[in-house]
């Protein structure tokens, strides 16, 4: 019994050292070398500084800007430092009212508009963080992008086109558009 | 559902399938003690850790001594992560200066990560040093999984072994599994996931400032964003290979550092299902008969398939007020279905295979919040984990669960053709029964008495965020979880109190050991009986009508057991949606 006691003190204490910390260490070494923007978190540098990071969303509530999804972050949204989702059941009034909310915000920023709310515009993702809208999302948002910014609409368009990504390989998930991405291309286009 | 979307379901069955013949032999290969040439080099580093540890490795355990042996393990293992989380705030590799965690948080977490459950009653950004994280909880990630993965390969001794007492040596099986199976996918995941943009640094946390014009003029924008970060890709590997399922972020996979796009999430929720499913065929092949492994992984994957199409059917209908709000109802319009709690990169498909694969699975991580699933979309996971973590399950303990499950059922039919039942070769008998009986009750008990305790408990209230029926939904769930190891959550559920804690933890631990230990005692007594050669009476046990019967068994245990909850939580709900539309 001593001599079992023994053996799981020491194999737990030999497999801290292996997986707990040599595993992990070794991998933080090749990733750093193999892949350091990813690893760091893929962030977005403009001039030395970083100003995002092309995974995480960032809030947006300007008309010239594209809208990202409502996100459930405390106390902030999009708070990069505690992940989350809403957690509220399909029938719970708050979500009802959130979504009421959400869909008057956008018939108010753009009262031309007449489609249908892309439902991924109001709700909110899961990570609280997520970086993009779906292409129907961006099509919806264009016209008063377009507008606040005096651009043309096509050239608005051709922005989103250019930011929207396929599926992965043609074949895995959705097709979606980067909410930052398009911003500071948009960005980019009126300082020229 | 479009084209695009079924051929992602199609090709993720697929590839699991096709993984499962060459892993599964493998592992047999490895648990026979004759890996393949290509790990051998391995064999030093086997060597030095018993030398290291004092492990005999050629002296066999009678299962008493095995249980032993796996009940130390996870004693020791429990006080060191208890310890680590206690001690974090004077402890080094802390660089976001977290401190100490409440005893009752401790001992759950340490209980949910020893037990292969991982409940998380906490968020792992906003609490967890680099070191809890790492030698911790990465730790117990590898161990509880391995020790899992021996308990079954006992169990096959059990069915393989004649009149002998020894089930093998639990360092042994432990040390295989970790070095030579968990520890080489490990490496091979986390660094492609790192490519695919999972963070692995040690810095805490990264403060990004956007740039200037991005502040509106109606105030729009964030002055500043803190974004967390640490050594993540390494952990999730484990996570989703090991069946633990513990997040580094409080999001889990939904959170874009732990799963940024639809290639990583497609090859984490494979690691999900791969090695239980894999283990089917290491039977097969252990106990020479390979028909029998195919036979217990076809019964698997066709209750799954089942339940993954009851859940794609739920989520993907359009939302029950959407044409009153002016809602996006077709797919020119932008995406239909439940979006609440989903990643626009994963979808809806996506996001039901996952709460599929990961609650058939012990797994338990998540890439969208269940708590936000439809009333059906939400029941078909929490079924899943009330069927008793068996439709591939945890790695080794679902495998080990559906044979309790396989002896109950050639006892009854056994019972119908009134003949002594058998299962490959061996008498089923009185103390196997009430083993196998122990086995698959004691995770039920948990469930509806930790549930009936948890409802009544004064205070209960605050800790349910949703209206009822889903506010009981919550706690069903978060106890169905629990008492099965699984570890995923209705999230919302305000889990982090000291009573829910405590009960929480009970169930898991009677859930894991209660479980385990009827299996090796199975084990045991198996192997001190005589082969019986197979006769015209026998009942063949890789027929389709088997596996009908083993489905048949494992449902009907499972509805009886649990459709009155189900009726007051989900399917009430269900009703009432339907009501008011």
């Amino acid at each position: 019994m001593f001599e079992q006691l023994k053996t799981s003190v020491l194999m737990v204490l030999i497999f801290s050292v292996v997986t707990g910390l040599a595993y992990p260490l070794a991998i933080t070494g090749v990733a750093q070398l193999a892949f350091p923007k990813q690893a760091g978190g893929s962030l977005i540098m403009r001039d030395g500084t970083a100003v995002g990071s092309e995974l995480i969303g960032q809030s947006f509530d300007a008309a010239e800007y594209f809208w990202g999804r409502p996100s459930a972050t405390g106390p902030a949204p999009y708070n990069g430092g505690a992940s989350g989702g809403s957690n509220l059941a399909l029938g719970n009034p708050a979500q009802l009212d959130a979504l009421r909310i959400r869909v008057a915000k956008l018939r108010a920023a753009d009262p031309e508009q007449g489609a249908a709310v892309p439902l991924d515009l109001v709700t909110a993702s899961g990570s609280g963080l997520d970086p993009h809208i779906s292409p129907a999302a961006a099509a919806y948002q264009a016209a008063r992008v377009a507008r606040a910014r005096g651009l043309p609409l096509e050239e608005v368009r051709g922005l989103v086109a250019a930011a929207t990504e396929p599926p992965q390989w043609g074949l895995l998930g959705e097709a979606r558009v980067n909410v930052l991405r398009l911003n500071l291309a948009l960005d980019g286009r009126n300082d020229r | 559902m479009s084209v695009g979307e079924w051929t992602q379901v199609l090709l993720y069955v697929g590839v699991l399938l096709l993984c499962v013949r060459p892993l599964g032999a493998y592992m047999a290969a490895v648990y026979e003690g004759d890996a393949p040439r290509g790990v051998r080099f391995l064999a030093p580093f086997e060597r030095l850790i018993y030398r290291a540890c004092g492990v005999k490795a050629e002296v066999e355990m009678s299962w008493k001594q095995y249980a032993g042996a796996m009940l130390l393990l996870h004693v020791v293992g429990f006080v060191v992560l208890y310890g680590l989380q206690r001690l974090q705030g004077m402890l080094p590799l802390n660089p976001a200066g977290l401190g100490a965690i409440s005893p009752d948080s401790s001992f759950n977490t340490a209980v949910s990560f020893v037990t292969n459950t991982n409940w998380q009653g906490y968020g792992g950004e906003t609490t967890m040093s680099h070191l809890t994280q790492m030698a911790g909880l990465t730790t117990q990630n590898f161990l509880s999984a391995a020790a899992g993965m021996a308990m079954l390969v006992a169990l096959i001794r059990g069915f393989v072994g004649r009149q002998t007492a020894s089930v093998g040596n639990f360092w042994v099986d432990l040390t295989r599994s970790t070095l030579y199976i968990l520890m080489p996918l490990s490496i091979v995941l986390a660094l492609v996931l790192v490519w695919q943009g999972v963070v692995q640094t040690l810095d805490p946390y990264v403060t990004i400032s956007p740039a200037r014009s991005f502040f509106g003029a109606d105030g729009g924008g964030v002055s500043e964003q803190r974004l967390a970060l640490g050594p993540a890709a390494s952990q999730i590997a484990i996570k989703q290979l090991g069946t633990n399922g513990g997040g580094f972020f409080n999001a889990n996979s939904a959170h874009p550092f732990e799963n940024p796009t639809p290639l990583s999430n497609f090859l984490q929720c494979l690691a999900i299902l791969l090695i239980p499913a894999a283990l089917c065929h290491t039977f097969g092949r252990m106990v020479r008969d390979t028909r029998q492994g195919w036979a217990l992984l076809a019964a698997m994957t066709i209750v799954f398939i089942g339940f993954l199409g009851v859940g794609l059917w739920a989520e993907s209908r359009p939302h029950p007020r959407a044409a009153e709000m002016g809602l996006s109802t077709s797919p020119v319009d932008g995406p239909i279905g439940n979006m609440e709690g989903k990643e626009v990169r994963f979808g809806v498909v996506n996001s039901v295979l996952w709460a599929t694969a990961t609650t058939a699975a012990s797994n338990g991580s998540v890439n969208s919040m269940h708590d936000s699933f439809t009333p059906l979309g939400g029941l078909v996971p929490m079924v899943l984990m009330q069927l008793g973590e068996v439709i591939f399950g945890g790695v080794g303990s679902g495998l080990y669960g559906l044979l309790l499950f396989v002896l109950v059922t050639v006892f009854i039919a056994g019972l119908m053709v009134g003949r002594t039942p058998e299962y490959l070769g061996k008498k089923i008998e009185a103390f196997e029964m009430q083993m196998a009986s122990i086995g698959v009750l004691v995770p039920c008990l948990c469930v509806l008495i930790g549930t009936a305790i948890a409802v009544m408990l004064p205070g209960i209230g605050a800790s349910i965020t949703n209206p009822l029926p889903h506010g009981f939904s919550q706690v069903l769930y978060a106890f169905s979880s629990a008492g099965n190891n699984n570890g995923s959550a209705f999230a919302g559920f305000g889990a982090n109190t000291p009573a829910h804690n405590l009960l929480l933890g009970l169930a898991m631990l009677l859930a894991r050991f209660w479980v385990a230990i009827p299996v090796l005692a199975i084990a045991g007594s198996l192997a001190g009986k005589k082969h019986v050669p197979a006769s015209s009476g026998t009942l063949p046990t890789h027929t389709p009508l088997f596996i009908a019967l083993l489905i048949g068994v494992v449902l009907i245990v499972g509805a009886l057991t649990f459709v009155p909850a189900l009726a007051l939580g989900p399917i009430a709900e269900q009703v009432e949606m339907a009501g008011v539309k």
